[in-house]
């Protein structure tokens, strides 16, 4: 297969017992790209995203990254959960939780040393949470925790990163921190994928989108495929309050 | 054979705190009612198959019990017609029934009767010995539950950090190459050999206090889980020592001692902790609620402030009519704001300081 795409997915699958959530999803993401996954809800974006990275099983098809199988190539994979899918009461800090990023590169029972806390204090303050590095998790706001997600992701130092809603419930501050954050990854060369929901912002912060409603209705640059009509196949009849804006 | 027997007791307490704090931290605490129960079947099988009670048979066939308990329960769970409650509350009494009947029925001479499997029998652990070439070697408890406890001690100290991840966020576990599924079972065979060595000292029910009470205290107390764990420790060792000195002053079961003992220590902590007991934070939401309840006094103030209404809207007695405050709840605020010097009361009509309108300026721009 091509080496030059990120991720080429063929065909994929995904069911619980008979229903699909994902239909004979073809998906070819070029390296260097940012590309959103748009589509409305139950729509299958996040079952895709973790069909991709193996952590559900694919019913049908074959996922490849950077040609190979996610298994060889997991190091080069970031991922950044939806913020809700952890319980922020647990007893830990932000170091902490950005310090798991390294637990990759580690390995089993190694413990991070030197070197991986300064990686992860150089995570924190790229995402602009210096003075937040020993706060208790459960005492940030949404925005903060999502910053502290993204941080983590950053330590992993990956060449993908995929993410699950990053702007689901956050400030607009953290909104533009995040997005300039991934455009910095993008201008150095890494790919960026995000579950996106906010129709309006896809052409500001991305340049390539997959739209997808259970089967995947269009991909490529969204110049070309980020229509009206595509749109209206992805959402059917809900989609008026985009035009209103647009015209 | 006192000190023996406080040994005994503090090493169960220690061995069941390590693997308790995961536990609780999974939100899977009644894990260890089901595993140790249904561990019995296990013990008594190894007992038909062996005819001794000290053959490591019967905890190799605990374990696999406890194992299957966890098993059985999540091929329920994923059959999706069976909540993750209900199943494990249709697996352990299965396991623990056959357990029960083949009890009654096959071992009817043995030490193994209900009483002991329910309760414990921690008095009288130190009654049997281990010997070596006619040299007694001291309690075989001390011996058993002293590995156990080295086993614990080991899968804390080399799986901590894919424990934590494992049990914080499964799916960056996953993604990262620490099957969340093969963590969770080195902690399940944890639970369950401590289960089973637990057992002859405090029976299979008062062993899940000794797992899961120190873990839910040492929860309120501390927001680092390395701590929670050493806490945990402290708390198991403290509950056990005192409930077997408590067991000892009304001459009653130890085991039930000890239960009662890390009882009341919970207890205390969910009334008093300094960070999460309930009467601070009751206190903290009350103090937030006033300090609300200020911030829209001086913001109202500060919008009738030299109004025509200012006569009417800014009299302590229209805050009970139209906001509608209760008297007492109107008082205690105005006096508070008054206190901090935010307002000062003018013949009946609340007027803002320089303070209260900063405070109403800025209240505002957020």
């Amino acid at each position: 297969m091509d080496k030059n795409w990120a991720i080429d997915a063929e065909d994929i699958t995904i069911a619980y017992h008979d229903k699909p959530v994902i239909w004979d999803v073809d998906m070819q993401v070029p390296k260097g790209v940012m590309m959103a996954i748009i589509g409305p809800n139950g729509a299958g974006k996040s079952t895709l995203i973790k069909g991709l990275l193996g952590l559900i099983p694919l019913t049908a098809g074959d996922v490849k990254v950077f040609g190979e199988s996610y298994k060889k190539v997991r190091k080069k994979v970031g991922y950044v959960p939806q913020r809700t899918a952890v319980d922020w009461d647990f007893p830990t800090t932000v170091l902490d939780v950005v310090l798991m990023g390294t637990y990759g590169r580690l390995g089993w029972v190694k413990r991070p040393r030197k070197e991986e806390i300064i990686l992860a204090h150089e995570a924190i303050e790229k995402v602009g949470m210096s003075e937040f590095a020993n706060r208790q998790i459960s005492q940030l706001s949404g925005g903060q925790q999502q910053r502290v997600f993204l941080a983590r992701a950053l330590t992993q130092n990956a060449e993908i990163y995929l993410m699950d809603e990053p702007f689901q419930g956050v400030d607009a501050t953290t909104e533009r921190a995040i997005i300039s954050i991934l455009k910095e990854l993008k201008n150095s060369g890494k790919t960026v994928i995000a579950v996106h929901h906010d129709l309006q912002t896809v052409p500001d912060y991305f340049d390539w989108v997959t739209l997808l409603n259970v089967r995947r209705i269009a991909g490529g640059p969204v110049k070309e495929v980020f229509t009206k009509e595509n749109l209206r196949k992805a959402y059917g009849g809900r989609i008026s309050f985009l035009e209103d804006k647009s015209e | 054979m006192i000190v023996e027997l406080l040994i005994i007791a503090v090493l169960v307490a220690v061995a069941c705190a390590i693997p308790g704090v995961f536990l609780v931290l999974k939100k899977m605490s009644l894990i260890s009612d089901a595993i140790s129960h249904s561990v019995l079947l296990g013990i008594v099988v190894g007992f038909m198959l062996t005819h001794s009670l000290s053959s490591p048979l019967l905890f190799i066939g605990a374990v696999i019990t406890g194992l299957l308990t966890v098993f059985l329960s999540e091929v329920l769970v994923k059959s999706r017609l069976v909540k993750e409650d209900a199943a494990i509350g249709l697996v352990f009494p299965a396991l623990f029934s056959i357990g029960v009947i083949l009890v009654s029925r096959y071992t009817g001479n043995v030490h193994l009767d209900t009483d002991a499997v329910l309760l414990g029998e921690l008095i009288f652990t130190p009654l049997d010995r281990l010997t070596f070439m006619g040299r007694d070697l001291g309690p075989r408890m001390i011996w058993v539950m002293s590995i156990i406890l080295i086993i614990n001690l080991a899968v804390l100290f080399l799986f901590f950090k894919e424990l934590k991840l494992a049990t914080f966020d499964e799916g960056l576990s996953a993604s990262l190459g620490f099957s969340p599924i093969l963590i969770q079972y080195i902690l399940m065979i944890d639970v369950s050999i401590t289960t089973v060595g637990a057992f002859d000292a405090v029976g299979s029910i008062l062993v899940v206090a000794l797992m899961i009470v120190p873990a839910a205290t040492a929860y309120l107390l501390t927001d680092n889980l390395k701590t929670m764990v050493i806490l945990s420790i402290i708390i198991g060792i403290v509950a056990s020592l005192l409930g077997i000195a408590f067991s000892w002053i009304i001459d009653a079961s130890a085991a039930g001692g000890m239960a009662v003992m890390v009882g009341i220590i919970f207890f205390f902590t969910f009334l008093f902790s300094p960070s999460r007991g309930i009467i601070v934070l009751k206190k903290r939401r009350k103090n937030q609620k006033i300090e609300f309840a200020i911030k829209m006094l001086v913001v109202h103030l500060l919008h009738h402030s030299n109004t025509k209404s200012e006569l009417e809207e800014c009299r302590e007695q229209h805050l009970l009519e139209h906001i509608n405050w209760e008297p007492r709840f109107a008082k205690q605020v105005v006096q508070k704001a008054k206190k901090d010097e935010l307002v000062t009361d003018r013949e009946g009509i609340l007027i803002l300081s320089k303070t209260g309108i900063n405070m109403a300026q800025e209240s505002m721009l957020r």
